[in-house]
């Protein structure tokens, strides 16, 4: 079959059971249409985000606010922002933080989800209860912050990284899909006398690539996303992850990163045009990271949501 | 026959293993399980089991120092705390003189407090009316839909805005309706000035309902897309031979099969009925002002790590918890009540 007939197959509908009716065209046209109209207003603003950050700044000035239709592109805004100063640091920052913690929360996260998924042994249930129990309440915002600080994490990376560095759903998400491998697979590499990491290691975690990585990528992002930590627990402005830098840029109006104010006095740069492209920074690792883990949400998502 | 721990060393046989309530997704497999109870000695189980226990060990310890520890501290609700008695700030705690409720009762007597309780459930309920449903009416017209082409696509655009941050989504929406934003300047050059959504406070709770709904509302789908992917075909069949049409068919067979969710996730949402959301709020509270803003969680925030006041703060804190504890509890009896299973079973 050619490549042609495969994409004409895969557009069309497959064939209807005789019971239902066959579609009405208004009923087409409302449907597609009120889709069209949502995938729209999430690309949408994406688009003109994008291309604003790429436009020159006489585009952006005669545009007299966001650009719609590209018009000459240019890279300047990037590589202004990215030769160093402000953004560049912020963005070693948020990468190493990201790359960091995420290993960590998941190195926890799938020894507990392994510790937790054999019913039946020593302290399981208990153990199981008292990871569970945090579920259901919180500690506050007050005594959380009282303990970070007196633990001397603050005005360090671990205060990103440790007070939020294991989720309990996550632990139960992919405790549920380790239990659902069969049995005979482990029991037979028990018998050859494998100790349970080595059965961990050589055995459940190769068959378990999609949920290892729909867990890393929603740690990925949490931490990727996370500026509250940083705002309370860190000082030094010279610290601070791309988000903090991005809302001190757009959201507190700072006109431009510290370093470019020159450039954009002198009218080489527009601050739209550099605002935009820290939003570009700060939006591309996600938007480039999801559509390749998303086949796996469903089946990942749902092993462990609907019952822990 | 499988093999179960029988076979393992220490020569323990195991009952014929029990299979557990798996996910109803999940494959279905019998977890491998290991023999418990009177049977076998408690130093077997601990020689056997030491690499399970060790291998749950961090994930504990972390949650112990950061969930579990910081439950004490609440009782700094109960003090006129104050971090500077010690050099240390838990230390401190015991330096701090006790004022029993004081903080409680100064907590009902504060109108800003009450303003932001008002401002939550005001919130809470606009969520739940127009943010709640979206997600449920969005998985219905996108089962409806039966080319798989067009399904993927539609799916991997509207998941998309839940991993941006709140920071990223509060921004965009500032560049398209704040005050230098696309729409006010297009207005502006046909004369029309003065328009900026993001600083509006009476705009403000639709706004930001409007942000969730961005951000969130493809996602919930796949939870209710999945619970529709599990409705056997047959039910249908069985419905047209009856004469029922498509809508009656939605009617008697697909939304019965979502009733569950429905119910378990607005359990959950009830629950949670007091967190409406809080980086969202902090962000945008500069913009709008604290009156429009604040919510519970904003409040504690401000009050505790802007303004120092920890104690009455983590009286607030703890107020808030209690309440979400009551209505977790209390909407899964009510679910029990409607014959659901909640988010619990009994």
């Amino acid at each position: 079959m050619s490549l042609n007939t495969q994409l004409i197959r895969s557009l069309q509908a497959p064939p209807r059971p005789v019971w239902e009716e066959p579609p009405r065209r208004a009923g087409l046209t409302l449907k597609g249409g009120f889709l069209v109209l949502c995938c729209l207003a999430i690309l949408g603003p994406l688009w003109i985000v994008v291309v604003t950050s790429l436009s020159p700044k006489p585009v952006i000035d005669r545009a007299g606010g966001l650009v719609l239709v590209p018009d000459g592109i240019t890279f300047i805004n990037y590589t202004e922002l990215l030769g160093g100063g402000q953004v560049s640091r912020a963005m070693l920052v948020s990468i190493g933080v990201t790359v960091v913690g995420t290993v960590f929360s998941m190195t926890v996260s799938v020894l507990a989800a392994y510790g937790l998924s054999r019913t039946g042994s020593l302290g399981h249930r208990f153990l199981l209860m008292s990871l569970m129990a945090t579920m259901f309440f919180g500690a506050g915002l007050i005594p959380t912050y009282l303990l970070v600080q007196s633990l001397g994490l603050t005005d360090t990376y671990l205060s990103l990284i440790l007070p939020s560095a294991v989720s309990v759903f996550n632990i139960l998400v992919l405790r549920s899909f380790f239990m659902g491998i069969a049995p005979e697979l482990t029991e037979s590499a028990r018998i050859d006398g494998a100790s349970d990491l080595r059965i961990l290691l050589t055995i459940i975690l190769p068959l378990s690539r999609a949920v290892l990585a729909v867990i890393s990528l929603f740690y990925a992002v949490g931490y990727w996303s996370a500026w509250f930590n940083a705002s309370i627990y860190l000082t030094d402005q010279q610290m601070m992850p791309l988000q903090n830098v991005l809302i001190q840029l757009v959201q507190k109006s700072r006109a431009a990163p510290t370093g470019l104010q020159q450039a954009v006095h002198t009218g080489q740069l527009s601050t739209l045009g550099l605002q935009m492209a820290v939003m570009v920074l700060a939006l591309v690792p996600v938007a480039v990271a999801s559509p390749f883990v998303q086949r796996h949400f469903k089946k990942g998502m749902l092993t462990g949501a609907v019952k822990g | 026959m499988s093999l179960t721990a029988g076979s393992r060393p220490d020569g323990v046989r195991a009952p014929a293993a029990v299979e557990e309530p798996v996910a109803a997704l999940a494959p279905k497999a019998v977890p491998e399980k290991r023999s418990g109870g009177a049977k076998v000695p408690f130093r077997t189980r601990l020689r056997r089991d030491r690499a399970l226990i060790l291998m749950t060990l961090p994930a504990i310890a972390l949650l112990l120092l950061f969930n579990y520890v910081p439950l004490l501290g609440n009782v700094v609700a109960f003090q006129d705390y104050d971090p500077y008695v010690s050099s240390n700030g838990v230390t401190a705690i015991f330096h701090s003189p006790w004022v029993g409720v004081e903080q409680f009762s100064r907590m009902l007597g504060d109108p800003l407090f009450w303003d932001a309780a008002k401002n939550t459930l005001v919130l809470f309920v606009l969520q739940l009316v127009l943010f709640f449903p979206v997600p449920i009416a969005l998985a219905l017209l996108i089962n409806s839909v039966v080319r798989p082409r067009v399904r993927a696509v539609a799916q991997a655009i509207m998941y998309l805005p839940h991993f941006f941050s709140w920071v990223l989504v509060v921004t965009v929406f500032q560049q398209i309706f704040g005050g230098a934003g696309i729409i006010a300047q297009t207005m502006e050059r046909h004369g029309w000035g003065g328009f900026d959504l993001m600083t509006n406070a009476s705009f403000f709770k639709f706004l930001v309902t409007a942000q969730s709904v961005w951000k969130d509302a493809g996602w919930g789908v796949i939870v209710f897309l999945a619970a529709l992917a599990a409705v056997s075909t047959d039910l249908y069949e069985a419905a047209a031979m009856d004469g029922a049409g498509r809508w009656r068919r939605m009617w008697h067979v697909t939304l019965p099969a979502l009733r569950p969710v429905i119910a378990l996730l607005l359990v959950l949402r009830v629950g949670d009925a007091l967190s409406v959301g809080f980086e969202q709020f902090l962000l945008q509270r500069d913009a709008v002002g604290a009156g429009a803003s604040e919510v519970l969680d904003t409040y504690v925030w401000n009050m505790g790590i802007q303004n120092g006041d920890f104690s009455y703060a983590a009286a607030v804190g703890l107020v808030k918890g209690a309440i979400g504890i009551c209505l977790v509890l209390g909407a899964n009896r009510f679910a029990h009540l409607l014959g659901e299973q909640g988010v619990y079973k009994k």
